[in-house]
């Protein structure tokens, strides 16, 4: 080895420090740090927007902001929360776990890993950006459509617009990039004698998570490149009068969006198997079943775009079609189901956090899903849609499956991140805050939307007015009990009993075979395979 | 926290509002179509459904939960898939169970419902034309020739908190849609600017509306009585203060206030032929501005910066509005209200106004907020350039 060469391998092995080190870092478990804590922030910044929702719907009238105002804080929450607070903690979770459980030295393309995470930042300044210039007098605020930026009124909307779909396009471009990355590094860097079906099951859920992103994403691109010329280059994609056609934007949209709902759970569907089978200490239950119910649902998703828009006019055939195949995703979920309990059955199970959190989330996900089912009738739906039934419905699906997940997921690798044991007793009261909390906040939406309260209005009728105070104090006190984690997180990262190599007992997998924290550098000769 | 806790909660439900309106409704609101008392049904076996469904599998789970703990000193099994033959067949069981609810259990009587959803045609008696827009929603009866437009009659004190709320809050408008009970009648729906959806959840139909297009939907009513619903799509800033009102009344009921309607319409055309005074426009101006313009342009003409274009001193608006021959200035005043801007929230009024009201809004905006045009538009000008 020449000087020079020595200078760069050792330059390379001791990292700047600083900030410099984090924004150059190609290292994959700082760059799991940095989604994860982008993550975390973004979960507060959303969450705050809907407190401040919930505070004007607490009593009819209006009390504290302008129906506008109102109109971009809901849409702008569903943005944050679905682009920047989920998917970067699933993608901060598989930056730092799928090279440790697959037993690789870092993730495929380190760079691009680097460059996914650094959009993030400049698009979530870019959607929230406007709320700060309409202080300073300049624009209107931020996007006011709702997250699903219908055209004509997107079209119609003001610069919050163009800065929502810029900031669009660089989220899809981090989201893309990094799932190149993360189908890369699994298809190419598992330890030897680490065949496709001895995949742990999170890495399996990511896989397939990430093809889906690189099949829509692209989609909703195109959609929203669209909505930009249509608004400023005189095109009439969305416009009758030009011969568009305002439903084809709901069409692409959704065909994006359907997928999303996956993209977001699959991660978490993936490490719920690995919680059950440590806190049973029994094996999983049914991993090909399990695989190819991944890959059904996969296909399922991208062909069922249409029942999120069935009070559009679809053709009687197009309702029947997207009503039935709709239907048909509860088989293969009937499937996760069943192994998930299965892998419970005859365990020795203990109720840490993650294990609270991974049941949590199957029982109040099974609402959502259930509710998902009934939803899918056509014609029951033609009363669901576009009110507070779906409102809690999604709820049920992306807070109690996506979010609630995360936290299992949270809790069970903290030790392993940081090297020390999170406080249980705190996690405990997190817990059972969470889940009172979350149900106060969303089981009377579901009685909203039945009595005919349609969503996204900022002011209500008079009858809608008990179970509006009800779910806005849920919602107040789910928001205080999510600081109960950020203080566990924050007291973790700081110190704590050591957590050993493995803090679980029941615990399966290469990752648990190293040290917490793990060294810098892992796997950089390749883990002997089973 | 034990003391604290309930206290906190009886706080909260002291300053909660309360209101001889509020109720705990915990299911749809009762049915008075054929479409909706279907939707109930479907609503309350599919929801039994799930909820069986959801009852079974999580008391399996519950039961696990409390017995196969490691507290209890349990050993845990080790098997990892069903080996067995019999194992394979309970494990199928839920494949099967759903497969049997999805397609035959619900699927056959959705499917029936889904057709008679759709045939808005068959055995029609009459026909509405539903046109939304920006916030409020159009008539028209094309059959009776009869047009109108129906807004919210809830006033901006109500909403601001600075008077009291009527028992109908949000849910009352100026114009109710009025149908006679037991006719099928075919609801079109359009839209002049963006999507709306029109409502009215004890008639099971809700279809949205879309611009350049017309979709449908029905309802035959079997009750007389008030029925309320609202846009249900985010339309903009006025989507929550958008309502639905049907007046279900007794046919001959019905045909009394058609011939009223078309007594009403035809002296309005009338008023067109005839030359009016400019206190009379000013005067009809300024109520259509107030109930119309004033949402988007504001009380005093100054307009939102960067949303919606100030009256007041506005180049359009002091500019000509016809030319010598009486025709249209393109993008001037009348051509802009009349035909407004497309690709932004300045709608073509000349669909929802009629003939005298553009010419008092037009003369009241020239004559208002500082503007100083002097001139009037006549309503018989503004009928000649339809
Ligand atoms: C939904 C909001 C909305 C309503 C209601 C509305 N307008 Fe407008 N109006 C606009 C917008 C937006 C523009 C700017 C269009 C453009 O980009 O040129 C506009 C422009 C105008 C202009 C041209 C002003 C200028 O200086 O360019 C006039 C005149 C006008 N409107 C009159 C009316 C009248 C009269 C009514 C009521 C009958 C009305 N508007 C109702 C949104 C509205
Ligand atoms: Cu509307």
């Amino acid at each position: 080895m020449t000087t020079g060469e020595l200078a760069l391998h050792q330059a390379h092995a001791v990292p700047p420090r600083g900030w410099l080190r984090w924004l150059t870092t190609t290292n994959h478990k700082d760059i799991g740090t940095m989604y994860l804590v982008f993550s975390l922030a973004m979960f507060f910044v959303g969450g705050l927007m809907i407190l401040l929702v919930r505070a004007e719907l607490f009593r009819p009238g209006l009390q504290l902001m302008e129906p506008e105002l109102f109109n971009q804080l809901i849409g702008v929450h569903a943005l944050v929360m679905i682009f920047m607070a989920l998917m970067p903690a699933a993608t901060g979770f598989a930056n730092w776990m799928i090279p440790l459980m697959i037993g690789a030295p870092d993730m495929a393309l380190p760079r691009l890993n680097n460059w996914s995470f650094w959009l993030l930042p400049p698009a979530a300044t870019l959607l929230l950006m406007p709320f700060v210039l309409a202080l300073f007098g300049v624009g209107t605020g931020a996007v006011g459509t709702g997250w699903t930026l219908y055209a004509p009124l997107s079209v119609q909307d003001g610069m919050g617009m163009d800065f929502a779909i810029f900031a669009i396009h660089l989220l899809g471009i981090s989201s893309v990039m990094g799932s190149i990355n993360i189908i890369v590094t699994i298809l190419n860097l598992r330890a030897p004698g680490m065949t496709l079906m001895k995949l742990p099951l999170f890495a399996w859920g990511w896989l397939l998570t990430a093809f889906m992103l690189v099949a829509v994403i692209p989609v909703l691109a195109g959609a929203v490149t669209m909505l930009l010329t249509d608004r400023h280059f005189g095109t009439h994609f969305f416009n009758a009068g030009g011969g568009g056609d305002p439903i084809l934007f709901q069409h692409l949209f959704w065909f994006f969006g359907h997928p999303e709902v996956y993209i977001v759970l699959f991660p978490v569907w993936g490490f719920t198997p690995h919680i059950l089978s440590a806190f049973a200490r029994k094996p999983v239950y049914g991993y090909r079943a399990q695989v190819y119910a991944f890959w059904v649902i996969g296909v399922l998703s991208v062909i069922v775009w249409g029942h999120h828009i069935m009070t559009s006019g679809l053709s009687t055939a197009g309702l029947l079609y997207f009503m039935y195949s709709t239907m048909a995703i509860s088989l293969p979920l009937s499937v996760l189901f069943f192994c998930w309990i299965a892998t419970l059955w005859r365990g020795a199970m203990t109720f840490e956090a993650p294990m609270l959190f991974a049941l949590g989330m199957i029982v109040l996900f099974g609402v959502g899903g259930l509710t998902g089912l009934v939803l899918a009738d056509a014609a029951a739906d033609a009363q669901y849609h576009h009110s507070y039934f779906v409102v809690a419905h999604f709820h049920y699906t992306l807070f109690a499956g996506g979010i609630m997940g995360i936290m299992a997921g949270a809790y069970f690798w903290l030790p392993k991140m940081t090297g020390h044991l999170y406080s249980e007793k705190l996690a405990q009261w997190h817990f059972w805050l969470t889940a009172v909390a979350f149900n106060l906040t969303f089981l009377p939406q579901f009685f909203l939307g039945l009595a005919g309260m349609p969503r996204r209005i900022p002011d209500y009728a008079l009858q809608f007015a008990d179970f509006n105070w009800v779910s806005s104090v849920g919602a107040f006190f789910l928001g205080a009990a999510q600081l109960l984690f950020l203080v566990n997180v924050v007291k973790c990262i700081r110190g704590g009993p050591p957590a050993g190599d493995k803090p679980w007992e029941g615990a399966q997998g290469l990752e648990w075979t190293l040290p917490s924290p793990p060294p810098r550098h892992t796997f950089q000769t390749r883990p002997v395979g089973e | 926290m034990s003391v604290k806790f309930p206290l906190l909660l009886a706080a909260l439900a002291a300053a909660a509002p309360h209101s001889a309106r509020a109720e705990w409704a915990w299911n749809f609101p009762a049915p008075v179509t054929p479409l909706a008392l279907d939707t109930l049904h479907v609503h309350n076996t599919f929801m039994a459904i799930a909820l069986a469904i959801f009852v079974v599998v999580f008391a399996i789970m519950l039961y696990s939960i409390f017995t196969h703990r490691k507290s209890r000193g349990m050993e845990p099994a080790t098997f990892t898939r069903p080996s067995t033959a019999a194992q394979v067949f309970w494990t199928t069981i839920p494949f099967l169970v759903f497969a049997f609810i999805d397609f035959i259990l619900m699927g056959i009587p959705a499917y029936h419902s889904v057709v008679v959803m759709e045939d808005t045609r068959s055995d029609a008696d009459m026909v509405v034309k539903v046109t939304g827009s920006q916030w409020k929603w159009q008539y028209e009866y094309p059959e009776e020739g009869i047009r109108f437009v129906s807004a919210l009659a809830t006033t901006p004190e109500q909403i601001a908190d600075r008077a009291a709320k009527g028992e109908h809050y949000l849910l009352e408008v100026d114009h109710p849609l009025v149908l006679p009970v037991g006719k099928k009648v075919r609801i079109l729906l359009t839209s002049t600017d963006v999507i709306h959806t029109w409502w009215v959840p004890q008639f099971g139909a809700k279809r949205d509306a879309i611009p350049g297009f017309i979709r449908e939907t029905w309802a035959r009513i079997e009750r007389p009585g008030t029925y309320r619903g609202q846009c249900a799509e985010l339309c903009g800033k006025g989507h929550g203060f958008m309502p639905v009102v049907v007046q279900a009344v007794a046919e001959p009921e019905y045909r009394l206030w058609v011939a009223r309607q078309k007594g009403e319409q035809a002296a309005q055309a009338a008023g067109a032929e005839r030359v009016w005074s400019r206190d009379e426009l000013m005067k009809q101006g300024e109520t259509v501005y107030g109930k119309v313009c004033a949402v988007c342009h504001q009380a005093q003409g100054q307009g939102i910066p960067g949303a919606f274009p100030a009256l007041a001193g506005s180049k359009v608006v002091n500019g000509p509005a016809l030319d010598r021959q009486g025709r249209l200035v393109k993008d001037g005043h009348l051509d802009r209200v009349m035909n407004g801007k497309p690709g932004t929230a300045m709608q073509a009024f000349k669909a929802t106004l009629s003939d005298s009201e553009i010419a008092g809004v037009v003369t009241y905006e020239r004559n208002s907020f500082g503007n100083k045009m002097g001139d009037a538009v006549q309503p018989a000008q503004v009928k000649a350039l339809r």
